[in-house]
This record gives structure tokens, sequence and C-alpha cells, in this order.
């Protein structure tokens, strides 16, 4: 049965997985993309001598991120199942694969963001203080834009671990790429079937951190 | 004139998990509207604390600190936000958002206080008129020098009219033409605009090139205080004269001491000048007295638009004579024996 990657019985699937695989992985970088943005932001201006230090709300936020982070996304799949269902109204398919996704984008993203805002030198946020901007416009207003380019790098490499994610949501009933690899290429020992998907994997990536690289670039605004 | 900025008995304790540590310790002094004061002081000795205290970016631990008619001690978080439009602050490092081009700087205080977009832009072309950078409106921060940089940050600390402008080392980052070209920029604002600027700094050269008065901070306290005149002609603590050595050498010390000995055997004395010291007159009359002179070191200068300096002669002659001449120098101006 190992007759390779035919076109006309294998293409309109490999479309189909790859739209899906684009699905998953988009709808994840938003939602966790936000939500991470949010967490990122909270422990960074909660953090001893951040703009609104509070002890206990950094202590329990970053408990709960190093909770939740290290969690295999396996495991971690079948952990938020219940949410999941409750959320979606079923398990299964690329759409319920966006949640047990995103609850992990949204703390490797919190980490990243965190990180990255940490960087932003304190003589910067003290001038906006000085000119009588209020603590939630700097927020707001001067955090991300001063943190892009590096934001926007940590956001691809985000997204690449996101397209690992989607693959082995894929095989659990997800669809796309990874469950298309699976299907017709591993189960039926058609190596054919499974290099394809990794092409079009390794061009989706590069795709992604071509085009991170550009932005933050852009971003970064050095001449 | 009247006082913009009134320290009374003001005290800030940072205080950590195991130690506090007092930065500024029971200070009382003011700042006259219209004036350019400098605090001066090594590092750690608390003035970058002080004026930070001034615009409620550090909070005073006790005391009273009147900003521009208000006590800023009892102020809330929200008030201190409002009070601080009316006061500009320039950082050493400058502080600029690199996000943001230049005109985009000189506009962020513009929109923390409201100003409609027409009225933003026009102010911004103003600005950056009067700080030579108008054709830079559109660069970012990291591609300007050091020096266009800090006339970045002047714009944009005087962007929505601020009676008080905080200078925190604002020069220490620049080389030495570029730091003049600031100093110029700072005295321009003060003298044009009529800002009040409080300058912060480690280098007595600040002081001297555009301060009318000068607090000497150690230790979080005032160690003294007085006009740029007083303190450097007549330092009266010991901080003020060691900073005052710095830049004056008004007597030959160590090596250069060495070296005039070594080739002047006569008396040597150090005559102080200032406006109307004849001290010329007397030398022209130490001729008929057989005594000679010759200059060996100093210098003189001006300082707030007087004459100040001094001269180290060397007197050869009779002893008797000397002694005469040395008198005469004496009744024109003081005198010191140079060992």
């Amino acid at each position: 049965m190992n007759e390779g990657f035919e076109w006309s019985e294998h293409g309109s699937k490999l479309i189909e997985a790859t739209g899906q695989t684009l699905y998953m992985v988009s709808a994840t970088l938003v939602i966790g993309g936000v939500l991470g943005l949010a967490v990122g932001t909270g422990l960074y201006i909660t953090r001893h001598g951040g703009l609104v230090q509070n002890k206990w709300v950094f202590a329990i936020v970053n408990l709960v991120v190093n909770i939740f982070r290290p969690i295999p996304f396996l495991i971690l799949l079948f952990a938020v199942a219940p949410m999941t269902v409750a959320l979606v109204g079923t398990r299964l398919g690329s759409t319920a694969m966006i949640v047990p996704m995103s609850v992990a984008a949204t703390f490797g993203v919190s980490r990243i963001v965190e990180q990255n805002l940490v960087a932003i030198d304190r003589g910067v946020i003290e001038a906006a203080r000085a000119t009588g901007a209020s603590r939630w416009r700097i927020i707001t207003t001067l955090l991300v834009p001063e943190a892009l380019g590096p934001l926007i790098l940590g956001y691809t490499f985000v997204c690449i671990a996101v397209v690992d994610m989607s693959a082995l949501a894929g095989t659990l009933d997800g669809g796309g790429l990874g469950a298309f690899a699976l299907d017709y290429g591993y189960k039926r020992w058609n190596f054919g079937v499974v290099w394809v998907t990794v092409i079009v994997i390794i061009v989706l990536v590069q795709l992604a951190q071509a085009l991170g690289n550009r932005l933050s670039r852009k971003a970064m605004h050095h001449h | 004139m009247s006082s913009i900025i009134e320290f009374r008995d003001v005290t800030k304790v940072f205080s950590g998990r195991r130690s506090t540590v007092t930065a500024v310790d029971h200070v009382s002094f003011s700042v006259e509207e219209g004036e350019i004061f400098a605090v001066i002081g090594y590092s750690g000795a608390g003035k970058s604390t002080l004026v930070r205290l001034i615009n409620g970016l550090e909070r005073v631990t006790s005391g009273e600190l009147i900003v521009d008619g208000q006590d800023v001690v009892t102020m809330s978080e929200s008030q201190m936000e409002r009070k601080r439009r009316d006061v500009g602050m320039i950082f050493q490092q400058f502080n600029l958002f690199r996000s943001r081009t230049v005109a985009g700087n000189v506009a962020f205080p513009l929109k923390v206080a409201g100003w409609p977009r027409a009225e933003r832009e026009a102010r911004v072309a103003e600005l950056l008129d009067f700080v030579g950078l108008l054709d830079r409106a559109h660069s970012y921060p990291d591609q300007l020098s050091g020096g266009q940089k800090q006339r970045v940050g002047i714009a944009r600390a005087l962007a929505a009219r601020p009676k008080i402008l905080l200078a925190d080392e604002s020069t220490s980052a620049l080389d030495p033409e570029t730091t003049q070209d600031v100093l110029r920029l700072l005295k321009q604002v003060n003298r044009e605009i009529g800002v009040t600027v409080v300058v912060i700094t480690h280098e007595l050269e600040i002081v001297r090139a555009i301060a009318d008065r000068v607090a000497i901070l150690e230790n979080g306290k005032v160690a003294e205080m007085g006009t740029v005149f007083e303190t450097f002609t007549n330092p009266r603590s010991d901080v003020g004269r060691k900073f005052v050595s710095t830049v004056i050498h008004d007597q030959p010390r160590g090596d250069d001491l060495a070296r005039i000995r070594s080739t002047h055997p006569g008396r040597i004395v150090t005559a102080t000048i200032r406006d109307g010291s004849r001290l010329g007159a007397v030398l022209a009359g130490a001729g008929a007295k057989d005594v000679s002179f010759e200059i060996v070191y100093g210098g003189i200068g001006t300082l707030q638009s007087r004459s100040f300096g001094s001269l180290t002669l060397e007197l050869s002659g009779p002893a008797a004579a000397v002694d005469e001449v040395v008198a005469d120098l004496r009744g024109v101006t003081e005198i010191e024996e140079v060992a």
C-alpha cells in the first residue's frame, strides 16, 4: 500500500488539512496571544518595583504560570477536556483543539511578554511618569510599543511551538496536518505522504519566521 | 522674586527589609521663581532622590514640600499626576521613547494633558524649531546623536508649558562641546521662556556655567548654599572647598609648587583678584623699593559677570622691602603666603 504521494488521491485532503492547521494555529495565536499578553503584563506591573507593585497578586499569578507551563501538552489536552466540552460542546475536531492549545499558548506567551517588558529601560517608564501620564496610560500605550520588536520575535517563537502542538492535537481527532500524516502516511506506511506533510510544515514555519523577523526589524527602527 | 519650590525640613527614607537609608535628611531651602538653581553633590549624596521629590516620582517621608503653591506631600497619586504636567524633567540617559518619532516624543506630554490634535501639532513644530530639530521630526531616537537626543528631551519636557524644569545630570553623558550646546539651550529656556530650572550635577563646571545659586548636598544634607559667586569665592564647608578646588587652582600645590620652588627662590604669595583689586598699582611701585616680581601661577576669569581669580607672585629683594610690598598688597586684596 506504500505507493507514495498521489495528488489525485491526497491533494484535496492535504489542502483541507493545511487549512485546518492554519485555522488552529492562527486562532490559538490570537486567543493565547491576547490572554498571554494580559497575563504577562500583569506579571510585569505587579512585580517588585513594578507600576502597580503587589506581591500577593504577583505571587499567585506567577505560581499559576509556573504550574501550568511545564505540563506536557498531551496531558494538558486531557486535563482541560471538561472545559473544552463546556466551551465548544465537543472535545473532538479542530475547534475543540483550540481550547487546550490556547491554554498552553497563554502561559508560554505570558513569560515571553514578561521577559520582554522587563527589558524596557526603567528610565523610559520614569520619563513617561514625569510627564504626568497615568499608570493606565503607560500600560496601555507605551509598554507594548517600546518592547514590540522583541515581542514579535517572541510571538514567532511561540507560533512555531503552536504548529508543533497542532500536529499532536491533530492525531487526537483534531484534524490538520498531524492527522493527515498519521492517517494517510504512517498508518498506511506511506512515507511519501509523511514527507510531503513535513515539507508543508517546513514551508509554513519558514514563512512564519521570515514574517516575524521582518516585522520585528521594522518595529525596532534602527535606521 | 518669590519661592516656587520650598523644602521645609524634608526627609526621605527608603525602608528595605533589613536596613533603612535616609537619602534626604531634614533638608530646607527654597528655589526662587525664574532662577537656575543647582544642586551639586557626589554620587550617593541624595541629589537624584531630592529632585524626584519635587515631581513626586519619589514621595516625601516627612516635612513639607511646596511646589508652585501646593504641598505635594499630601497629594494623592492622581493629584500628583496632574501636578507633574507643570514640572518638566530631562535625564542623563535622555530616556526617549524609542518606539516613537521625535515628534511623537514631544507630543506625548500634550496627549497626556489632553491637547487637541491641531494645537498639539503646532506646539510640537514650535518646540522642534526652538531646539533646532524641525528637520528631524520624523526620525526615531536611535537615529540621533546624544546632543540631539537631549534636545528632544528638552523639547518633550517643555511641551506642556511647565513652570519648572528639572535637569538630572542632563549633560553627564555628553561630550564637552555638546555639553556647552545643551547648557546654552537650558539658559535660553530660562531667560527666554522664564522657566525655573533645577539642575542636578556632580560637576562644578556646570554650576559655574549656568547656575544663579547652588546648594551643596552631602549625605542627604545641605552642606552649604548660596549664590554661585559666594560659593566659588568663599566655600564654607569641607565638601564645598573640595568641589571648588577641582575647578579653581587658586594656589600651586604638590608637583606644581615643587616645580615653581625649584626655579623661584624668592618669597611666594598668592593674591586674590576681584573687581577693583588694584594689584598693578602696588606692583608698579615695588621697583622703587628695590623689589622685583614675577607672576608664576594663576588666572583670572569671570563668574556671574564679575572678575574672579588669583595670581601667585614671586617677590625678590631685600627682606624688609619685600615685607613692605606684601603689606601694601594686603591693603588692596587678600594675600596668602605659599609655603
